[in-house]
């Protein structure tokens, strides 16, 4: 078989993708390619993972995976063709194939030349006690998880899952552009359950660096949940003051992030339209809520993975105040502006104290932990709707009283922000997209949260 | 064309490798009504029969190994312009070993022969290091060997012969007809066509070549109020389908989106819904995905069981033995079955990862409960309770480099016996909310609550459908909704729903899964406002 692979596996430590193997990939692609111009985006992964389940481990597993998304583009025409596969032959196949689609596509209105070389930050994000995480320390932490649950009175079940990804992205152009960087990234999680199916903990978190994670002490904060959630009391659906935990802030302020975009809100068909424009500059939610992104810190690539366009501290919402929306470049260009790139890795700010200080600091509200099956319902508001899950609680005079019902819930994050009445300190919870966007927020407390009805489910 | 290349450079790998159980000689004829299945190569056999045979001799009790070339060709459109023209091929090799009762699994894009036997060993090795843990004991319950086979989609035009200029056009030409109308603003349009080429191999002597095309076409069309204080959309009532070209061009047309378009204008000036008590008339359009959420989600064996409590969640229908036969999931008018045989599925195959053909087997019969989706591994676990004793087929993986597991097949609410129409159950309505188009989900981790939207509503009085509504989404308890249904309509109305996008499992998997239904009934549903 005259089938031949570019790529070696990775030699210990390293990443699927060495900075030589980009540069070198990213020319040959160029080389090869007869379009106008060129850019190559690469990404190169190993991610391994494994799953347990009532108490033992179900399925463990891994993939090595290198993909180059090449677009070419003729004039104002453009396509995009990504491939896994790098023998001369399959690379010559790809290049003429994407040629051909570009000259097939229409002219783009709206296109923009390719950057050239740009200045990046320097990023971390190359973790080796993440990398390192092979089948038998996967294992081990699932192991833990199931020996701490069984000895936890109560009958109690886990499950849990650990996806770790070592990898690069690179971009390449033939405007001159060349980016490249190796991170790592580790998700886990585990639900426990009681055995009477009446109590549901959970624990999770989204970290570049597993030695930052205390995997003990997770399953102990779910199993714990689970069992102070047994045997919930009925409550009724309405209105109540409500505390979100740090996962359920970070779900529901990431809605308000996705909605950042300016063109929609130039356009009169987002929650930052207003009558004459867009409503920046504008207090939008309470004076004491300040997100920004910040990849970079973040460990994060520190260019967008699909142009090489620089990522940035941007500052969203500060005091309350909209300061910036997202501007893509075309757009931009339209508006008389500098581009902004959207990131989904933020970090909304706090105050000083833990979930704990500000539950001893209320005289009555519903604790909400975690969030579930967000969808969207009123654009217009960025109204959605969900589920509370895994230990909902009463708080009364300053202390968790009982475990209480789940909720839906019909509400938006506009709505949440401007009802604030307390904010704790920001903490890492768990990431989104694949793996990449890490997120910080503090749990906090508004005066009003809609639960419009009960769900029966634990 | 990858395919084609990977089987030229590679038809001088010898084969003979074979340790497969049963033997592969005997040919069994293809199942499917495709037009023309691809023979088993020599090639992709070659790899998987070298994964399974290190596998096997790295101590795995049981393989199934996969070689898939993955295409997914998207365009998309606003307005007058192009937004996205992309194509992408996905080529690898997924391995699935069993090791003393625990799973293991290795992918790689590297197709040498050593690349896959090495494949195997990690494989088997990764299984064992779960064994070496946490004995469990995994046991399948048997299967045919069928030797080897072949399958492919029933279409008429592959996708992929048909020039991008062309499928940029036909958005375009509907986005201009949607523009015409004076209240429409913005207009997106797009076209996502899937394309299968695998073949996979089971240590129980079962070869498969199979070929699976699916087709998504979306619209949406928006129209913004003069004073632009508001905004409306209206999204295609169109479903994804295992089907080709045609199904674009018989769906997409300038008719359905000039229609399209005046409902969004429509919607800016439609009286904001009631909140109350209503009976719903809920069009095939929308109703398949009340079932895939409700229905389908809950009927999967693994979450019933506890397997998927840290994602998805679990299901109220447990535990088994308190449910199968006895729960009372609908009305009598409720018949559900699954399916992976129905023309034009998505979830339509002609074997599943696990060598086992494709079926169809009753769920819920006259409103109870009677059977789940299973894998070979979950069968055992309640075949003392249905009396049955083989998988329903339900193993899938969403790409070579994700383990097999157990997924939703098709799952279809029958049609009444009696031919009822839309304007028939209309007719028999009072006081009442015609719901066309899926809008916004969302059900809760046991899917006993549920919040459904839609994209056009009718307010139906008398008898008759009159004014257009807006801001409407209900509410409802599974088994209370589906108890609700109170006419179904007849064969002339059932129509394949469907998603291409089903979410399920850690790594996350999708899924694409057909659910075909009639017009319905449901008496005294809860309806909300979802602008008060």
């Amino acid at each position: 078989m005259k089938r031949r692979t570019f790529l070696t596996l990775p030699k210990d430590g390293g990443p699927v993708l060495s900075e030589q193997e980009a540069h070198h990939l990213v020319d040959r692609i160029l080389t090869a390619s007869g379009a106008d111009e060129t850019s190559v985006a690469l990404s190169g992964t190993r991610r391994v993972n494994s799953r347990y389940a009532v108490n033992r481990i179900t399925t463990a597993g891994e993939s090595v995976n290198l993909i180059a998304a090449i677009t070419a583009r003729f004039g104002r025409r453009s396509a995009t063709l990504s491939i896994n596969e790098f023998d001369n032959g399959s690379l010559l196949e790809a290049v003429g194939a994407v040629g051909r689609m570009a000259r097939l596509a229409p002219d783009d209105p709206e296109w923009m030349p390719l950057l050239g070389p740009q200045e990046y930050g320097t990023s971390g994000g190359w973790h080796e006690s993440t990398a390192g995480l092979d089948a038998e320390r996967r294992a081990a932490v699932a192991a833990s998880a199931i020996e701490q649950a069984e000895a936890a009175n109560g009958d109690i079940t886990a499950s849990g899952f650990m996806d770790v990804r070592a990898g690069a992205r690179a971009l390449g152009n033939s405007a001159g552009l060349f980016a490249y960087h190796p991170a790592t990234s580790v998700s886990y999680s585990l639900t426990a359950r009681t055995g009477d199916g009446t109590g549901s903990g959970w624990a999770g978190v989204g970290h570049r660096d597993w030695s930052r994670v205390d995997s003990d002490a997770m399953h102990v904060t779910a199993i714990e949940k689970a069992i102070r959630s047994r045997r919930p009391r009925s409550l009724e659906p309405g209105k109540y003051p409500v505390i979100l935990g740090p996962e359920a802030v970070a779900d529901l302020v990431g809605l308000l992030v996705r909605a950042l975009d300016a063109r929609a809100a130039d356009e009169g068909r987002s929650a930052f339209s207003a009558p004459d424009g867009t409503k920046l500059g504008e207090r939008v939610v309470g004076e004491r809520v300040t997100l920004r992104s910040d990849p970079i810190a973040m460990g994060g690539a520190p260019f967008r993975v699909s142009d090489g366009f620089p990522a940035r501290l941007t500052p969203w919402i500060e005091n309350g105040v909209l300061r910036n929306l997202a501007y893509s470049r075309f757009w931009a260009q339209e508006k008389g502006r500098e581009p902004i790139s959207l990131s989904s890795s933020f970090r909304m700010e706090g105050g000083e104290g833990t979930l704990e200080d500000l539950i001893a600091s209320t005289e009555r509200a519903v604790l909400v932990t975690r969030l579930w099956y967000i969808r969207s319902v009123d654009p217009r508001t960025i109204l959605h709707t969900g589920l509370t899950r895994d230990g909902t609680f009463w708080v009364e005079n300053g202390q968790i009283s009982h475990p209480v019902n789940n909720f839906r819930w019909n509400d938006s994050p506009l709505f949440v922000l401007r009802n604030l009445e307390g904010l704790g300190r920001p903490v890492r919870v768990t990431s989104g997209g694949s793996g990449d966007s890490m997120r910080e927020t503090p749990p906090l407390r508004a005066s009003e949260f809609n639960f419009s009805s009960i769900s029966e489910a634990v | 064309m990858e395919r084609r290349k990977f089987v030229r450079t590679s038809a001088c790998a010898a084969g003979g490798l074979v340790l497969v159980r049963g033997g592969l000689a005997s040919a069994h004829p293809p199942s499917s009504p495709g037009p023309t299945p691809s023979p088993v190569d020599a090639a992709s056999r070659d790899v998987v029969l070298t994964a399974l045979d290190a596998a096997s001799a790295a101590g795995s009790d049981y393989t199934d190994a996969r070689v898939g070339l993955y295409r997914e060709q998207r365009a998309s459109t606003r307005e007058d312009r192009v937004t996205e023209v992309s194509e992408s091929s996905s080529l690898g090799l997924g391995v699935r070993a069993l090791v003393a009762g625990s799973w293991g699994f290795a992918a790689t894009r590297d197709l040498t022969r050593e690349a896959a036997a090495q494949a195997g060993r990690e494989a088997a090795a990764i299984g064992r290091a779960s064994a070496a843990v946490q004995p469990a004991t995994v046991s399948l319950v048997p299967v045919e060997s069928y030797g080897e086979v072949s399958w492919a989609s029933a279409l008429e035009v592959d996708p992929w012969d048909v020039p991008l200029a062309e499928k940029v056009e036909h958005l375009l030409a509907l986005n201009e007809v949607a523009l015409r109308n004076p209240s429409v603003s913005f207009v997106n349009s797009s076209l996502h066509f899937v394309k299968i080429e695998q073949t996979s191999a089971t240590t129980e002597g079962t070869v498969a070549t199979q070929t699976i095309v699916r087709t998504n076409p979306g619209m949406s069309i928006t129209a913004v109020s003069g004073d632009r204080t508001d905004f409306q959309t209206r999204s295609a009532s169109v479903s994804p389908a295992g089907r080709g070209w045609e199904y674009v061009l018989a769906r997409m047309t300038p008719e359905a989106a000039e229609r399209w378009a005046a409902e969004a204008a429509e919607k800016l000036d439609a009286a904001s819904v009631e909140p109350g008590r209503h009976d719903l008339i809920l069009l095939p359009s929308h109703l398949w995905l009340t079932i895939h959420e409700s229905i389908g989600h809950p009927t999967e064996l693994d979450r019933a069981l506890g397997y998927e409590a840290n994602y998805a969640g679990t299901s109220f229908l447990a535990p088994p033995e308190a449910v199968i036969g006895k729960l009372q999931f609908g009305s009598e008018l409720v018949n559900v079955e699954g399916e992976r045989t129905s023309v034009g599925g998505l979830a339509s195959i002609g074997w599943d990862e696990e060598g086992v053909k494709a079926t169809q087997w009753p769920m819920i019969r006259n409103g109870i409960f009677v059977d789940y989706q299973t894998t070979r591994e979950q069968a055992a676990w309640i075949s003392d309770l249905t009396g049955v004793e083989s998988s329903h087929g339900c193993a899938h993986a969403d790409s070579w480099a994700n383990i097999p597991f157990q997924r939703m097949p098709n799952m279809n609410l029958l049609p009444g016996a009696e031919d009822a129409t839309i304007d028939d159950l209309v007719a028999a309505t009072d006081r009442g909310i015609l719901i066309d188009g899926s809008g916004s989900y969302s059900i809760d981790q046991q899917r006993f609550n549920f919040q459904f939207g839609g994209q056009a509503f009718w307010e139906i009085r008398g008898g008759r459908k009159t004014r257009m509504l807006r801001d409407v989404a209900y509410q409802a308890r599974t088994t209370d909704f589906w108890n609700a249904l109170d006419m179904i309509g007849g064969p002339s109305t059932y129509e394949m729903g469907g998603s291409f996008y089903d979410g399920k499992g850690q790594p996350g998997q999708v899924n694409a899964v057909s659910h075909g239904c009639p017009v319905a009934r449901f008496a005294g549903i809860d309806v909300l406002n979802t602008a008060r």
